[in-house]
């Protein structure tokens, strides 16, 4: 129980599991058979419904942990990473997350409008962030599936990421994310352009 | 204040009418959205968040909500359709409003529509499709991959196509996303297909067909596909088939020094060299043997053109297609297919044609490019119309993802905003919106499906799929979608 109460929070998943399309391929709470929605009902779409709960506001990461496991302090600074997201209009909004938080739904719990539109399950390419020069080589390496989504992604650059792949460490310490500003003159034809 | 105009989702209001006393809102800009797909909810979703004041009311022709989200993502991509619970969220904010079953054009006018409302956003895509043009398109066994993929989707419209599977040759015309997912739906082991929501109907006539070879067949080389490395990947790895490219389509490349296909942009540098690995690299031990032991087969062929579809003896049905054999002039997205005066006949039983999708004009009054097919516009903003906007493939050309729809949306919305803000849209009149056209429809005896009464649609799919360890098991006709609906 508290160690897979340890992995849950570390992988940010308190906050989000009800909206995850889980990929148990890559969770692990499913190579832990602690998945309670996973392998016995991954063929059953249906109940993977009802654990989604539409609501996308309110329930912090924080009050869960809290509520659920009771067992760590509210601030540890050793957990403490500071991001900045750069809005599409290029407003910095400086952010103190978690060691563990994810990036897109590290947003979403902000209010910046990262869209997720697939929910994490790597099929579409809406959480992309260009990520601050520093920080880009301390991230993994991105998976093939990534990386098949990431070429679809409207204005890339070499250092585009998904947001929903991202989950913060110590080393992403002082991390910026910057949302790509879609402009005005859009591709007409959703050609997808050179990198930059 | 009203209690009505509280929306609840779990525990907590998303939004409160911004009127707050007033039952019904007489201070609010009103916008219509014409059609339910990813275009329409984008468009709404931004305006909601952009003014806190906006009323949005979405008009859908058919009982049921979002589009080619429904009945275009192939089955086997369900990650795609997550976007139906963003949304969701969308419709049950208090200042979002489906209306499904009213035909714009038939039961309500563009005109009424921009009467009763401050803005008229039209966002419903592209429902009909380029024809190739030439003799025999008309023959049974010849479809269009939009109304095979309506078909396999539970598109009302598309349940009588009936294809006759029992050939064991297929050919694609077209090499883009959608291309490959009817490829892969036609080689797709059933044992997977059977846990999507593929119809019943569909899956008995997959499992039952005959289909063993699918030649997927592009005008132009390799270098110009549409397609996009996900799908082209899924293909590769597809179980129990192999692919069977042809060495010699990739000669050209091979002879471009190394740094032309390196200089590519990384797009279509991956995809260029999966696809040549796939053609060309000796796979390995374990690859060959998984080959050697597959039982369907699919395969790219290039530069190839449709001239004629070949008919049996009684002209009734399609036996095979001739095809002009082309040559490449200039490189990259802008090479033009040239003919040789080569001719080659391919034998086939099943022709799909996935060359595109065409939106059609909903309305005289409504300006229309039918050269594009698309509304002509600037931003959004339909041209010499104002308060009227489009968004989506309408707007753009029916090309892109739902990401690009997505971006495509925001920016209309961002039109509309600016438009109000700057008093080109005179919000300060107040209009009726769903009030009169409501009126106007009940005077008509047309009954509009609420986003709620979808929600029993969407519950009784859902269980019923649930017998069979499918998500959902779709209702196929208007009649039984109304008919739950009004229950």
């Amino acid at each position: 129980m508290a160690a897979s109460a340890a992995v849950r929070s570390s992988m940010g998943l308190t906050f989000r599991l009800s909206r995850v399309m889980p990929d148990c391929n890559t969770c692990p709470l499913n190579r832990l058979k602690s998945c309670v929605s996973g392998a016995a009902n991954v063929q059953r779409r249906g109940s993977f419904d009802s654990f989604r709960t539409i609501n996308r506001n309110l329930q912090t990461s924080k009050g869960l942990y809290h509520s659920e496991e009771g067992s760590s302090n509210a601030e540890d600074p050793e957990d403490v990473v500071n991001v900045v997201y750069i809005d599409r209009s290029g407003k910095r909004i400086p952010v103190k997350a978690k060691v563990g938080d994810n990036v897109l739904y590290l947003a979403h719990k902000h209010g910046i409008d990262l869209e997720g539109a697939c929910e994490a399950s790597l099929a579409c390419s809406t959480c992309q962030v260009y990520v601050s020069a520093d920080h880009f080589d301390k991230l993994p390496e991105p998976e093939e599936r990534e990386d098949d989504m990431l070429d679809m992604a409207p204005m890339l650059q070499e250092n585009s990421r998904l947001g929903c792949q991202i989950t913060l460490t110590r080393d992403l310490d002082g991390i910026e994310l910057t949302l790509p500003k879609v402009t005005r003159n859009f591709y007409v034809d959703g050609h997808v352009p050179k990198p930059h | 204040f009203c209690v009505e105009d509280v929306r609840w989702v779990g525990w907590y209001p998303l939004s409160i009418n911004a009127c707050g006393r007033a039952a019904f809102s007489i201070c609010s800009p009103k916008v219509c959205i014409v059609g339910s797909g990813p275009a329409g909810f984008y468009t709404a979703q931004h305006l909601i968040k952009a003014r806190q004041d906006v009323e949005v009311d979405i008009y859908e022709r058919l009982p049921v909500p979002f589009g080619l989200v429904r009945f275009g993502v192939a089955p086997d991509h369900p990650e795609v359709k997550n976007v139906i619970n963003t949304f969701t969220l969308t419709a049950r904010n208090s200042r979002c409003s489906f209306y499904g079953n009213v035909n714009v054009g038939k039961d309500v006018s563009i005109e009424e529509l921009q009467q009763a409302y401050h803005a008229v956003v039209l966002s419903y895509g592209a429902e009909g499709n380029r024809r190739m043009g030439v003799p025999g398109e008309d023959l049974a066994g010849v479809y269009s991959a939009k109304d095979f993929v309506g078909w396999y989707n539970g598109l009302p419209s598309c349940q009588e196509l009936s294809p006759d599977l029992n050939c064991e040759t297929a050919v694609i015309l077209g090499q883009g996303n959608v291309a490959l997912d009817v490829a892969r739906i036609l080689l797709a082991p059933t044992d997977i297909l059977k846990k999507t929501d593929i119809t019943q109907p569909a899956l008995e006539a997959l499992v039952q067909s005959q289909v063993r070879r699918v030649l997927i067949v592009g005008r132009r080389g390799p270098m110009q596909v549409a397609c996009t490395i996900k799908e082209f990947r899924e293909m590769v790895n597809l179980p129990d088939t192999r692919p069977e490219m042809m060495a010699d389509d990739f000669e050209g490349i091979l002879s471009l020094s190394i740094c032309a296909v390196s200089d590519l942009p990384r797009p279509r540098k991956r995809l260029t060299e999966l696809m040549m690995k796939t053609a060309l690299e000796i796979p390995s031990e374990k690859e060959q043997e998984r080959q050697s032991k597959a039982s369907r087969v699919w395969a790219f062929r290039f530069l190839r053109s449709p001239i004629e579809i070949l008919a049996n003896p009684d002209n009734s049905r399609t036996v095979g297609i001739r095809l002009a054999v082309n040559r490449l002039e200039g490189s990259g997205d802008g090479a033009r297919a040239v003919p040789t005066g080569e001719v080659e006949d391919v034998t086939c039983g099943l022709l799909i044609s996935s060359i595109g999708y065409k939106s059609l004009p909903i309305d005289p009054s409504v300006p229309f490019d039918s050269h594009k097919a698309i509304v002509p516009n600037n931003m959004g903003r339909v041209q010499h119309t104002a308060g009227l906007y489009c968004s989506g493939w309408l707007k753009t050309g029916p090309t892109g993802v739902i990401a690009t729809t997505m971006n495509n949306s925001f920016d209309t919305a961002r039109s509309v905003v600016e438009d109000m803000e700057s008093g080109t849209v005179d919000v300060s009149a107040a209009r009726p919106g769903s009030q009169s056209i409501s009126g106007l429809l009940e005077e008509r005896g047309v009954k509009p499906v609420t986003f709620s009464n979808w929600e029993k649609i969407d519950s009784l799919e859902m269980s019923r799929g649930e017998a069979s360890g499918k998500p959902r098991e779709k209702l196929l006709t208007v009649e039984e979608m109304l008919q739950v609906a009004r229950k």
